[in-house]
């Protein structure tokens, strides 16, 4: 095996490892933490149903940001749905046979990377130009954007520019899935973008990107509203307590 | 009037472009030793209190999932920069919500986050310095913890959460603030913010119900720590003395007494306010809460009921069921606790009470919703209700009522300017900037709609409104209580005076 191929299987082996440890480290530190109080943001559902529905709106329409800034929403819209489309058509370099599912968007595929990159362009120009999300960004918000812009940007090269093998390229990624480890293609745009794909994968679980996780934890979204002692909803005789506070009644 | 100018009221809002450190100079006083050290906290700075601070907060990141998780989460969307009323009026950059979530929150990474230790320039991660404790004194007490960031952030992310773990970590070094700690410290002494002892209550209450009486020529009862009470009415003390706070609880007993229900006040539970909410205090928060619980025990009444409090029903309806619960020795056929406006409508909708809505028409009315009623609690079953209730109670009692512009009411309120522990003198500037999105609306109905009054439910926006409305070139009695608006329309069984002979009633809901 060349020195390529090692040193890419070894990246993704690590790159893999980090990301699901980080990420189970911090899910795990999020459902351990406890809430104490009930901070719903209301006007709040009553039921758990209702909550389960408050976070399918605000995962998939982002519906606290639409209220909040047009421009911001659509562009994040564009960006995240596009990437979640480009994401699954990924998936056929990791299944053989491949899903008729992923076979069925692969052309939508394409349009989503566009779409991505626009989303994304337009999120770093609000960063340059308007004044307040000027002075909120630091360097590391516009390094993000420009690593997902070259994740999205080489992505595409391959696309329309210069084309990669992808069988390939796909034999080395089966490979890495079940231990038979094959060669990795050399183009240059080809391992700068699976380069670039690991950087993101290793920072995701320290950096802001673990607002994904963030989300579904959060109590101003993910709580119910009934707190007080009232007929038909909460028992007189139960509480809302975090086990430190319970404490303190002893 | 000071030295500093009133913001220009415009015919539409404009978000307005940032001027960098034009409010650093805000600060308010700071609290003495006694009262730090009757809360549990240090008279002064300690020596190591950068380190007591670290600490600390580590600690909370421990106790509360909402601080892990906002410090976190946050991706600098900008989302939240043109939400906060005090950026809309002061311009300052730190005033908008993010930005005064990042001055926790840089310091958080410089010492809990691995991007912040090794790379501290690359994710804007500092040291904690002298310098950066000056701007959390300063900014997190420009923060009124009225959670309007928290409706438009596409994470929930509430800075009142991290304003609230700011100043116990201030408080936990020594660096407290005047008007809340000094306040706490009256609650546990005497009972109430206001220091009014027992006597003092008791001659007012007496006071009341002679003028009542005078009035009505009814014998209205405002009674004091009476055992066998069904209903312990626990209200803000400013409704014991101050306009127009004092006409809500004329209205209150009024109320009850139609309602032909027996109740009383209490000396010790003489404070609806919980200030330890303000500094963040989970351990103060109980111990003011638990004085209901006592209260409530003490006078062995079946219900509690509060009055007309924006921050006290949050921890009221939110909490208190967690910091003082459980309430199984009360009566199970009824919320613990209500509001009396949850208690008004219900009577109103049965038709106990006699309504002669023409009593209030010389007033045009508008109706303030009070951020933490709006966005932190709610009243009657259904989510909403805390925006329903009011004006419901205020429409079967006024002829004349009109709302102001949707972006400015319901869930996406501004708050008056006061609240969150800002309610005093030494931070005038900031209240009065900081009223400018409430005082724009305002003036834009009084010219649109000939609005005269503006009505609200919470005793700090009642205070607030009062001295802020003549820098804006309004009269200070625009504001008035829901509650004295009922008063004025209720007629009393076997009431005499001019309304006698006026009996167009019953016309309620």
């Amino acid at each position: 095996m060349s020195f390529l191929t090692i040193t890419y299987t070894l990246l993704f082996y690590a790159a893999t490892a980090l990301l699901v440890a980080g990420l189970a480290r911090k899910i795990m530190q999020y459902a351990r933490t406890p809430a104490p109080l009930k901070i719903p943001t209301t006007p709040a559902p009553v039921t758990r149903t209702g909550v389960v529905m408050r976070m399918f709106r605000e995962l998939v329409f982002f519906e606290s940001l639409f209220k909040s800034n047009k421009w911001i929403w659509i562009f994040g819209w564009m960006f995240h749905y596009g990437m979640f489309l480009v994401l699954a058509r990924h998936l056929r370099y990791f299944t053989d046979p491949v899903w008729t599912w992923v076979d069925l968007i692969q052309p939508f595929g394409m349009y989503a990377a566009f779409a991505m990159s626009a989303g994304l362009l337009g999120l770093w120009v609000r960063r340059l130009v308007v004044d307040r999300v000027r002075y909120i960004t630091a360097l590391s918000d516009h390094l993000m954007l420009a690593l997902l812009f070259a994740i999205a940007g080489t992505g595409l090269m391959m696309d329309y520019v210069t084309h990669t093998d992808i069988v390939a390229v796909k034999a080395f990624f089966l490979g890495l899935m079940y231990f038979d480890w094959q060669p990795i293609p050399t183009d240059p745009v080809l391992l700068a973008h699976l380069g670039l794909v690991a950087t993101l994968m290793i920072i995701f679980p320290i950096s802001k990107l673990l607002h994904a996780p963030g989300v579904f934890f959060s109590p101003t979204r993910n709580q119910v509203d009934n707190p007080r002692a009232e007929p038909g909803l909460r028992a007189h005789n139960s509480r809302h307590i975090a086990p430190w506070a319970a404490e303190l009644d002893k | 009037m000071a030295d500093f100018d009133t913001p220009e009221l415009k015919e539409y809002p404009v978000i307005p472009h940032i001027q960098e450190g034009v409010m650093a100079h805000s600060k308010p006083f700071v609290a003495k030793e006694e009262f730090q050290e009757q809360l549990g906290f240090p008279g002064e700075l300690v020596d190591n209190w950068e380190q007591v601070a670290i600490d600390k907060m580590g600690e909370l990141t421990g106790k509360y999932r909402s601080l892990q998780v906002f410090l976190d989460s946050c991706v600098k969307c900008g989302a939240c920069t043109d939400k906060c009323h005090y950026y809309l009026g002061t311009t300052d950059p730190k005033n908008m919500p993010v930005a005064r979530q990042d001055l926790f929150r840089k310091v958080y990474r410089r010492y809990f986050t691995f991007a912040g230790k090794h790379f501290p320039k690359l994710v804007g991660a500092t040291d904690l310095t002298k310098e950066v404790l000056d701007d959390w004194y300063s900014y997190f007490h420009q923060c009124s913890q009225c959670r309007r960031c928290s409706v438009y952030c596409p994470y929930g992310i509430d800075t009142a959460e991290i304003s609230m773990a700011a100043r116990e970590v201030m408080d936990s070094i020594g660096v407290g603030q005047k008007y809340c700690n000094e306040i706490i410290a009256k609650v546990y002494k005497i009972g109430n913010n206001l220091g009014l002892p027992e006597p003092a209550l008791a001659d007012t209450l007496e006071g009341l119900e002679e003028d009542v009486e005078d009035d009505t020529g009814v014998a209205v009862k405002y009674p004091l720590d009476v055992k066998g009470a069904d209903i312990l009415v626990v209200t803000p003390s400013a409704d014991f003395f101050a306009e127009p706070h004092v006409d809500g609880l004329i209205g209150y007993g009024k109320v009850f007494h139609e309602a032909g229900v027996s109740w009383t006040l209490s000396s010790k539970a003489s404070e609806a306010a919980n200030f330890g909410m303000f500094i963040g205090s989970y351990e103060n928060m109980r111990r003011v809460s638990m004085r209901i619980r006592e209260a409530a025990l003490e006078l062995g009444v079946k219900r509690i009921i509060f009055g007309e409090c924006g921050h006290a029903w949050r921890v009221a309806y939110s909490f208190l069921n967690t910091l003082a619960g459980p309430f199984d020795f009360l009566d199970p056929k009824y919320p613990v606790p209500q509001h009396i406006l949850e208690f008004t409508w219900n009577e109103i909708q049965k038709g106990t009470l006699n309504i002669d809505k023409s009593a209030n028409d010389d007033m045009v009315l508008t109706f303030h919703d009070s951020c933490n009623v709006a966005r932190a609690s709610r009243m009657g079953p259904e989510p909403g209700g805390q925006f329903k209730i009011p004006r419901n109670v205020i429409k079967a009692v006024c002829n004349n009522f009109v709302d102001m512009a949707p972006e400015t009411i319901h869930e996406k309120t501004f708050c008056c300017g006061g609240g969150g522990g800002l309610l005093t003198d030494d931070l005038m500037e900031l209240r009065v900037k900081g009223a400018m999105p409430r005082m724009e609306a305002l003036k834009n109905v009084i010219e649109d709609h000939g609005v005269t009054n503006m009505a609200a439910i919470c005793a700090i926006c009642k205070s607030q409104f009062t001295k802020v409305l003549p820098y804006y070139g309004m009269d200070m009695d625009m504001i008035v209580s829901v509650h004295q608006l009922v008063s004025n329309a209720i007629v009393l069984t076997g009431q005499t005076g001019e309304d006698d002979e006026d009996e167009s009633a019953d016309d309620a809901a």
